[in-house]
C-alpha cells in the first residue's frame, strides 16, 4: 500500500460518517486489530483489513475508501461486530461506507445489477414458467411470474 | 403452530429441495405453513447499495404477513436476518416507520406493529421443542458423521435475535442432529462465513473462504455437511465441483439441510426430501446410513 498523504484527507468524512447509522462509534476503535483476526476474508486475502479501512475514514481519506475495490470485499458475517470491545457496530459500518460510495457514483457491476434486478422484478430470480412446471411436478405450489408492486414502492 | 412462509428468491428457483423437505418436515411436525403469493425479494441483496430500499422490501413483506394476522417463518437465513433487523428498527424507530409507511401506502400496506420473525430451524427449537421432535425421530441415524455449519444470519447481529442460541457457541443445530442419533463432528474454524456474499463481488475470493471449511470438514472425516441456508448450499453444494477444479482438490461431500437430516430421521424418504435433487450426490448415503447402523463407529 502507498504511503498515506495526508494533504489529501478530509476532516469531514469522518463526522459525516459519524452522524449515520452504522458510523456512530467509529471514533471508539483502538486499532485492536480484534476486527481483522476474526474476518474470513482477511483470512484468505489482505487486500480486506477493516481495522486500515475504519483508520482510513477516520483520517479522512474519502476517496481513498469510497473508490477503493476493498471496501466491497466484506461479506457482512458480523464476526468483527460481535467481538468489537469498543462497541463499533463494524458490518453496518461497511454497509454505511458502500451505500456512500454507491452515492458517490463507485460500485461493482455485480451489487449494480442485483438493486437493478430487484426493483425492476421484485426477485433477483424471477420465476418463470418452465420454473413453476418444475415446481408443480414436485406438488410445490406456483409462484408468480410478474411483480407489479415494485413499481409503486420505489 | 401456524406461519406465513417465507421463501424468498433463491429456495423456490434454486434450492427446491430445501422447501420440498421443510414442507414435508412441518407437516410430520404439525406446523401449517400458509403461502402469501405476494411476497417478493427480503431485501438483503440491497442493503449494501441502498439500505432505505432494503427496509422498504423488508417492511413490505412483515407488513404483508401483519395484514394476514400471522408471524413468518423463513428458510433462509439471510432472509432471517434482513426481516428481523427492520422489524427490530421499525419497533425502535417510528420516524422509520413512517417514512417506510408512506412508501407502503402506494402499496395499500400499512405497517403497524409489525410480526415476529424467526427462521424454521429456530421455530423448530424453540416452538416445537426437543422432547416433541424426538417423538418424531422414528429411524436412527446412529454412526452417521455430520458436521455442522451455522453460517452468519442464523445467529447474527446477535443485537435482534432475543438471546437465541449463542454466537460465540452456537449449539441449536448441534441439539438437532445429536437428537437423530448421528454424530455431530467438531472441526476447526466451524463459525466460519461460507462466502457467499462476495460470489457477485469476487468470486475467486468466496471460492477460497468456502474451501478453507471444505478442508476443514472433509479433515475432521465428517460425512455429510449440514446447514440451514441457501446461500450456503450454493457455496458448499453447487459450487463444491468449482472449488476442487480450482484448487485442485477432491471432497465428495454431501451437502444437506437441517430438514433434509431431520426427514430421514423421521422416515421419510429420499425423494419426499430432494435428495435427488442435491448437486453432490447423495445416492449412497442411504447405504452408507445402513452400514453404520449395523456397525456404528468406534468413537
Amino acid at each position: 500500500m502507498a504511503d498515506i498523504d495526508l494533504s489529501k484527507a478530509d476532516p469531514n468524512f469522518r463526522r459525516e460518517l459519524a452522524s449515520q447509522p452504522g458510523g456512530e462509534k467509529i471514533a471508539a476503535c483502538f486499532t485492536c486489530r480484534t476486527c481483522t483476526a476474526s474476518c474470513p476474508v482477511s483470512a484468505v486475502n489482505s487486500k480486506f483489513n477493516p481495522y486500515r479501512i475504519i483508520r482510513m475514514a477516520l483520517y479522512g481519506l474519502r476517496e481513498e475508501v469510497l473508490g477503493s475495490d476493498f471496501i466491497w470485499l466484506c461479506s457482512s458475517c458480523y464476526s468483527c461486530q460481535e467481538r468489537c470491545p469498543q462497541g463499533v457496530s463494524i458490518t453496518e459500518f461497511m454497509t454505511l461506507l458502500k451505500n456512500t460510495a454507491i452515492q458517490a457514483g463507485h460500485a461493482p457491476a455485480g451489487i449494480k445489477a442485483q438493486r437493478d434486478i430487484i426493483k425492476g422484478q421484485g426477485r433477483i430470480y424471477a420465476i418463470d414458467e418452465f420454473d413453476n412446471k418444475k415446481r408443480n411436478k414436485i406438488d410445490l405450489p406456483s409462484l408468480p411470474t410478474t411483480c407489479e408492486v415494485v413499481k409503486f414502492l420505489f | 403452530m401456524k406461519y406465513a412462509l417465507f421463501l424468498g428468491c433463491t429456495i423456490p428457483a434454486r434450492s427446491r429441495q430445501y422447501e420440498l423437505s421443510a414442507r414435508k418436515v412441518a407437516q410430520e411436525l404439525g406446523i401449517e405453513f400458509v403461502d402469501v403469493e405476494e411476497f417478493i425479494c427480503c431485501g438483503f441483496p440491497v442493503k449494501s447499495s441502498e439500505i432505505k430500499s432494503a427496509m422498504v422490501l423488508g417492511a413490505y413483506n412483515i407488513a404483508l404477513a401483519e395484514r394476514q394476522g400471522l408471524d413468518l417463518c423463513a428458510l433462509c437465513s439471510s432472509c432471517t436476518s434482513a426481516l428481523t433487523e427492520v422489524a427490530h428498527h421499525l419497533a425502535h424507530d417510528t420516524k422509520a416507520k413512517e417514512e417506510v409507511n408512506e412508501s407502503l401506502a402506494k402499496a395499500g400496506l400499512k405497517y403497524d406493529k409489525g410480526v415476529k420473525v424467526r427462521h424454521f430451524a429456530r421455530v423448530i427449537y424453540e416452538e416445537v421443542g426437543l422432547d416433541e421432535l424426538k417423538k418424531h425421530i422414528t429411524r436412527s441415524l446412529e454412526g452417521f458423521r455430520v458436521a455442522t455449519h451455522y453460517g452468519c444470519h442464523y445467529l447474527k447481529p446477535s443485537e435482534i435475535y432475543d438471546g437465541f442460541d449463542q454466537v460465540e457457541n452456537p449449539h441449536t443445530l448441534d441439539e438437532m442432529i445429536a437428537l437423530t442419533g448421528a454424530t455431530v463432528v467438531d472441526y476447526v474454524n466451524k463459525k466460519r462465513c461460507c462466502g457467499g456474499p462476495l460470489l457477485a463481488v469476487e468470486e475467486k475470493i468466496a471460492l477460497a473462504i468456502a474451501k478453507e471449511k471444505l478442508d476443514d470438514i472433509k479433515t475432521a472425516a465428517a460425512d455429510a455437511i449440514n446447514l440451514v441456508c441457501p446461500f450456503c448450499s450454493v457455496m458448499y453444494d453447487s459450487n463444491q465441483k468449482s472449488i476442487e477444479t480450482a484448487f485442485n482438490a477432491s471432497y465428495n461431500l454431501p451437502v444437506l439441510y437441517l430438514t433434509q437430516i431431520l426427514g430421514l430421521a423421521m422416515g421419510l424418504d429420499r425423494k419426499e426430501l430432494g435428495l435427488n435433487m442435491n448437486v453432490v450426490k447423495t445416492k449412497d448415503l442411504e447405504s452408507l446410513l445402513e452400514s453404520r447402523r449395523q456397525k456404528p463407529s468406534q468413537e
